[in-house]
């Protein structure tokens, strides 16, 4: 004789009466088909890539991640995204302090316009940066000729694409949590001596660090993968203004080898950041 | 990367914000002085170059076959993306929020794959699947289903991602109730949990059709740079790459005036959803 183990009759189990069976039917038929169209559109698409890589070999990964336009690109992607999300994130912070605790005219407009970059079509956002800052083709061509300064065809411009189109991520972040935290602590600071140095540092950095951070994260991303923009105002030249994704374009484009291994390493940085963002994503989200 | 967040936009003048001081001030002068040369000054010089013809010289740069074809596919693939994840985003949505199944975990992780990959990558990725050297014989390199197909993939995350949270958030008193009465399982989700998703399906929807009307990197090396599969933004490139620059603008300018009423629509649904909720 086996033990029986004590029958636990579940409240929803075998009680449920026959017509409950159709809900269920639906249920496994909206599961197959949310998961089958994000397989076929996404999973599989990737793990093929993944696999091809593989499947040409170690010597073969090494040597295209290696090679001399890469290497030139790792420099020039890091330089580039680097400055990029620098910029926009003292600009996201200091706007969304602007926009938490200031009134001032025109205070609505400006929220709307810092969202407008974002639907922007990268190639508008270079052909926007090249009728302004391009030698022959901009407004201010002459000035920054004369200067000496050049934008585009080179780091400045594509630093610029990369900001304009990833503009918004870190304010968007930051500026809810700024609202709902208001400004009393601050007031309080400021009324016991804080200096406004002292009251950032103390106050409203350890406020938004993990809003900050989850912009910061997405901002990576973004500028990481930036390829449009980038492509019409750094002219594409090999070895010179080539970003990773410029590259990855190229060999695809010329039937060259090393396009896939070029590819999974942004994938492999993609899922470092898909990983950052599932552990930062704010709380009532998760 | 995350869709942006529909977070209600600034109170106009919310309790106990300061006037601007001499340090605020200039912080306020530094952001407009960079927003303007970055954002509105070169927006301003695209709409300027287009328009710099006079209405001939635009009209004559939009009214050409190739410019025409290319702004039909992109309008109306991009009408079909956002009709697509309108029924499936919501209804991967509804499947993370209400079901519960293995690999549930890999799913929700698998949708935030198209934000963070960069578009070319999400090029080459597809071209393998569904490309010439395709594995699985769908041979939709330099056709409608390619592009479209590329767009799908980028525009994956807009509907669910701002679908989930409002389904989350759901109350699901007037479900039961509604059940109780004998209402039909799907009687009670078109009766009574459509009507309060349809802000938020109408949000994403509208993001994803407006980032499919922008979309480049991910379409070029499926469409193949035929001129029948090119969207608009890689005929602009096309234009820029031979100077032609006041083509480029004119059709960029109907692209950024698409993208505006885009936005005022998107604008206006939100309003209603914070006038109802």
């Amino acid at each position: 004789m086996t033990d029986v183990p004590p029958t636990v009759v579940s409240p929803s189990g075998s009680a449920r009466p026959a017509r409950r069976r159709k809900p269920r039917t639906a249920k496994y038929v909206l599961r197959f088909v949310a998961v089958a169209y994000v397989a076929a559109l996404v999973a599989m698409p990737v793990v093929v890539v993944i696999w091809r890589t593989i499947d040409q070999g170690a010597s073969t990964f090494w040597h295209a991640i290696t090679a001399a336009d890469a290497v030139h690109a790792y420099q020039v992607t890091a330089e580039v995204a680097g400055l990029a999300v620098l910029i926009n994130t003292v600009f996201g912070v200091g706007v969304a302090l602007l926009l938490a605790r200031y009134r001032f005219p025109g205070r609505g407009l400006l929220n709307v316009l810092i969202d407008v970059p974002i639907s922007i079509s990268p190639i508008i956002v270079g052909l926007a940066l090249v009728l302004v800052f391009g030698w022959t083709t901009g407004w201010f061509g002459s000035a920054l000729q004369n200067a000496g300064i050049q934008v585009i065809f080179s780091t400045p411009g594509m630093v610029l694409a990369t900001v304009f189109v990833s503009m918004p991520l870190v304010l968007r972040e930051v500026l809810p949590v700024l609202e709902e935290e208001g400004i009393e602590q601050d007031q309080a600071a400021r009324s016991l001596g804080a200096n406004a140095l002292q009251r950032l540092i103390r106050i409203t950095l350890p406020t938004i660090r993990w809003a900050l951070a989850y912009g910061v994260v997405l901002s990576v991303a973004r500028a990481l993968g930036e390829f449009g923009a980038v492509r019409v105002v750094s002219g594409d030249v090999s070895g010179q203004t080539q970003t990773l994704t410029l590259v990855v374009d190229e060999r695809a484009e010329q039937f060259e080898p090393g396009a896939y291994q070029l590819s999974v390493v942004l994938i492999a940085v993609s899922a470092i950041c898909i990983v950052a963002i599932s552990l930062l994503r704010p709380r009532g989200e998760r | 990367m995350s869709a942006p967040s529909f977070r209600a936009t600034a109170r106009a003048s919310g309790p106990g914000r300061a006037r601007l001081g001499a340090w605020s001030g200039a912080g306020l002068g530094v952001a407009v002085l960079w927003l303007s040369l970055l954002v509105l000054l070169p927006l301003a010089a695209v709409v300027a170059k287009g328009a710099g013809d006079g209405w001939t010289g635009f009209w004559n740069a939009i009214n050409n076959h190739a410019a025409l074809v290319a702004i039909r596919l992109t309008v109306l693939s991009s009408l079909a993306v956002a009709a697509v994840n309108a029924v499936l985003g919501t209804l991967i949505a509804w499947v993370l929020v209400r079901d519960d199944f293995w690999g549930k975990r890999l799913v929700e992780a698998v949708i935030d794959i198209p934000f963070a990959l960069p578009t070319i990558v999400a090029g080459l990725v597809l071209l393998t699947l569904y490309g010439q050297q395709s594995s699985i014989g769908l041979h939709w390199y330099a056709t409608n289903q390619g592009v479209l197909v590329a767009l799908l993939f980028v525009t994956l995350p807009f509907v669910v991602r701002t679908v989930q949270p409002v389904l989350l958030a759901l109350d699901r008193e007037a479900e039961q109730a509604a059940a109780s009465l004998g209402a039909e399982p799907f009687t009670t989700f078109r009766r009574i949990i459509l009507p309060a998703l349809a802000p938020a399906i109408a949000s994403g929807a509208a993001l994803a059709f407006g980032r499919a009307m922008g979309e480049y990197g991910s379409v070029l090396l499926i469409s193949g740079g035929l001129p029948k599969t090119s969207v608009a933004s890689q005929y602009v490139f096309s234009k820029i790459e031979n100077d032609e620059y006041v083509s480029a603008a004119a059709v960029s300018t109907v692209l950024l005036l698409i993208s505006v009423v885009v936005l005022a629509l998107l604008g206006e649904v939100q309003r209603r959803a914070a006038r109802r909720g």
